[in-house]
């Protein structure tokens, strides 16, 4: 029986314990084409499709006039951030606006995306499969499974986020190497927003949906319940076109900050409620 | 085999007043699941644990296992608290649950190999258990398909194979033949009786398999709306319950009007012929007296069979709120409880 009890003074879990119960949700999970199909697609979208598209095409939307749009739109942004195009002709400005200032925010959908994703399989779809009797009665402590769970979620979209970025990094500067005469991607702001932000965001999209598993008795349900994470990020969209939030690496830092917060906040929560005689009772 | 009166010491669950209360549908209602249950179960033995659907079983597995708590009494299981040391006694039990429950995306191999990690089995030792039992369960040739495809009597050796995975001393085993085919059946009545020659586990058997538990269990508690109604070896029930013996009688050269019998016989019945026999005596002691009787009347008497009553009759008999007070008439002919 080595490797199952923690030692005194340690953590109130197994390692053992946790990694196998993460990897036994994501070898599940992943074998289900409602949950892999979308995790492929999306970041597809986002970080080959239409950075690729905008990289293609952003000379010929320079000379077709939407110059003017742009400069419209650059005077209505905060002074720190025009100041970053300096140097830069109209061509360049409006690749740097939109795959390096526009897609900042968009990008932290892939990890929320991800992580609501697996946790609604991973949380309601256990209880759909109806697998979970047989876990409850293994010497897993409640502290285990729920951290466990949360494991097979947090990590996977940690490593999307951190995949998808490098791709979006090759796509960006191959497709404007050609308007920008070399690499220009990734910013500081955009390290700090994959390192720091995107994972708490991951983490507070966990957070929903624990919320929600507890009120739904379906997969879809709770997958589509868990869309509502994507919300704040669009308003971060929204906020940056109209020039009320400038993304710079301080901001990234202080947003990451209070969602980490948030996910404290939630881990607290999930460890004291998370309790398999409440779970099996609803079973 | 009667061992009520071993003593409490060899007791490897203990449960005093053993209650769960679950909210009803509506508001202010309440649903007793179990109510003052009051038991022991001996080191070794086979413990048949009856009742209807909903009668309170699997929540009484739950709470024994620490996964549910009650809401009042007390328990000891394995000598533990299972409310304060859940996880550490959950080490040295099984359980198969009532459907197997299994991850069906994932191979049979994957099944166990996690869950011998998740029981805690050494990490050298788990790919040679999960070999050992894949093979004694003969699933070894198919332990890399997903348990998806599997037949519903595969599944059910599979999840008993994950049930016995960290070798626990106590199992518990919930509907383990249910919409099993016969072959199926017999595999598992097979490995409960294995098991229980071991000597060293005890097995607490849910069934409302009324043959089933008559065949495999030591002793049994048949449960109704979350009371335990009995206990005791089924024999021993049926000796409490059934007063007098019912007979089968083979003669030959019997006129019935020319027989007289005893005047404590009940529900006689003569076939035409004359050469069967079917009555009630209130003691076995007036068996002799009763074919003294029949040669007297000029009958050949070929057999006598006593009809022992059998769990089927003790339990529709407890089920029923009263054991009949002779045997005749009161044989069920299904197997199994379908309520």
């Amino acid at each position: 029986m080595s490797g199952q009890t923690t030692s005194a003074g340690g953590p109130p879990f197994n390692w053992r314990t946790l990694w196998t119960l993460a990897l036994r949700d994501l070898k599940v999970v992943m074998r289900s084409r409602a949950v892999v199909l979308p995790m492929i697609i999306v970041p597809l979208i986002f970080v080959v499709i239409i950075p690729a598209v905008i990289g293609a095409f952003a000379p010929q939307m320079a000379a077709a006039g939407e110059v003017e749009d742009l400069a419209s739109f650059l005077e209505m942004m905060p002074a720190p951030m025009r100041e970053t195009f300096a140097g830069y002709d109209e061509a360049q400005i409006m690749v740097v606006v939109m795959l390096e200032h526009l897609f900042a925010p968009m990008f932290l959908i892939i990890p929320l995306m991800v992580a609501a994703t697996i946790a609604a399989g991973s949380f309601v779809g256990e209880k759909e499969r109806k697998t979970l009797e047989p876990l409850l009665y293994t010497p897993t402590t409640d502290t285990e499974l729920f951290l466990g769970k949360l494991l097979a979620s947090w990590v996977p979209a940690f490593l999307v986020g951190l995949g998808a970025f490098v791709l979006y990094a090759v796509v960006v500067n191959v497709s404007t190497w050609r308007v920008m005469g070399g690499i220009f991607f990734p910013s500081a702001m955009w390290v700090a927003l994959v390192l720091w932000l995107a994972p708490a965001a991951a983490g507070v999209g966990l957070g929903v949906i624990i919320l929600i598993s507890s009120k739904v008795s379906t997969f879809q349900d709770a997958y589509q319940l868990g869309a509502l994470v994507v919300i704040p990020v669009l308003l971060l969209v929204f906020g940056q076109v109209a020039g009320v939030l400038y993304l710079n690496v301080l901001a990234v830092l202080l947003m990451g900050l209070l969602l980490w917060l948030v996910d404290a906040v939630i881990l607290w929560y999930g460890i004291h409620t998370f309790q398999r005689s409440e779970i099996i009772a609803r079973l | 085999m009667n061992t009520d009166t071993r003593a409490a010491d060899d007791a490897v669950i203990h449960t005093e007043s053993l209650s769960r209360v679950f909210d009803g549908p509506s508001r202010g209602q309440e649903i007793v699941a179990v109510d003052e249950l009051t038991l022991d179960v001996h080191r070794g033995e086979v413990f048949g644990f009856l009742g209807h659907n909903g009668a309170g079983k699997t929540t009484t597995v739950r709470l024994l296992n620490g996964v549910l708590a009650p809401t009042t009494g007390r328990m000891r299981v394995l000598g533990l608290d299972p409310v304060e040391d859940g996880a550490a006694l959950r080490r040295h039990t099984g359980v198969l649950t009532e459907t197997p429950s299994l991850d069906e995306k994932l191979s049979a191999q994957e099944n166990l190999t996690i869950y011998a990690r998740l029981y805690g089995v050494a990490e050298a030792s788990v790919e040679g258990r999960v070999r050992e039992l894949l093979g004694e369960f003969g699933l070894d040739t198919r332990a890399k398909e997903r348990v998806g495809g599997y037949s519903r009597g595969m599944k059910q050796r599979l999840a008993l194979a994950r049930t016995l995975l960290h070798n626990p001393s106590l199992i518990f085993l919930d509907e383990p033949t249910a919409g099993l085919d016969p072959v199926a059946t017999r595999g598992v009545h097979d490995l409960v009786q294995r098991l229980s020659r071991r000597g060293d586990h005890t097995i607490f058997l849910c069934t409302h398999n009324l043959m089933e538990a008559q065949k495999l269990c030591h002793r049994v508690g048949v449960m109704e709306h979350g009371r335990l109604v009995a206990v005791g070896a089924p024999d021993e029930l049926a000796r409490e319950l059934w007063q007098g013996v019912r007979l089968e009688l083979a003669l030959d050269g019997c006129d019935a009007e020319r027989v007289s019998l005893p005047d404590q016989a009940r529900d006689v019945v003569w076939d035409e012929g004359g050469q069967q026999l079917s009555l009630w005596l209130p003691q076995r002691e007036a068996i002799p007296d009763l074919v003294a009787s029949l040669v007297d009347g000029g009958c050949r008497v070929y057999r006598v069979s006593p009809q022992e009553p059998t769990l089927e009759d003790v339990y529709f008999a407890l089920h029923e709120g009263a054991a009949p007070d002779n045997g005749a008439g009161s044989r069920v002919t299904e197997g199994e409880v379908t309520a």
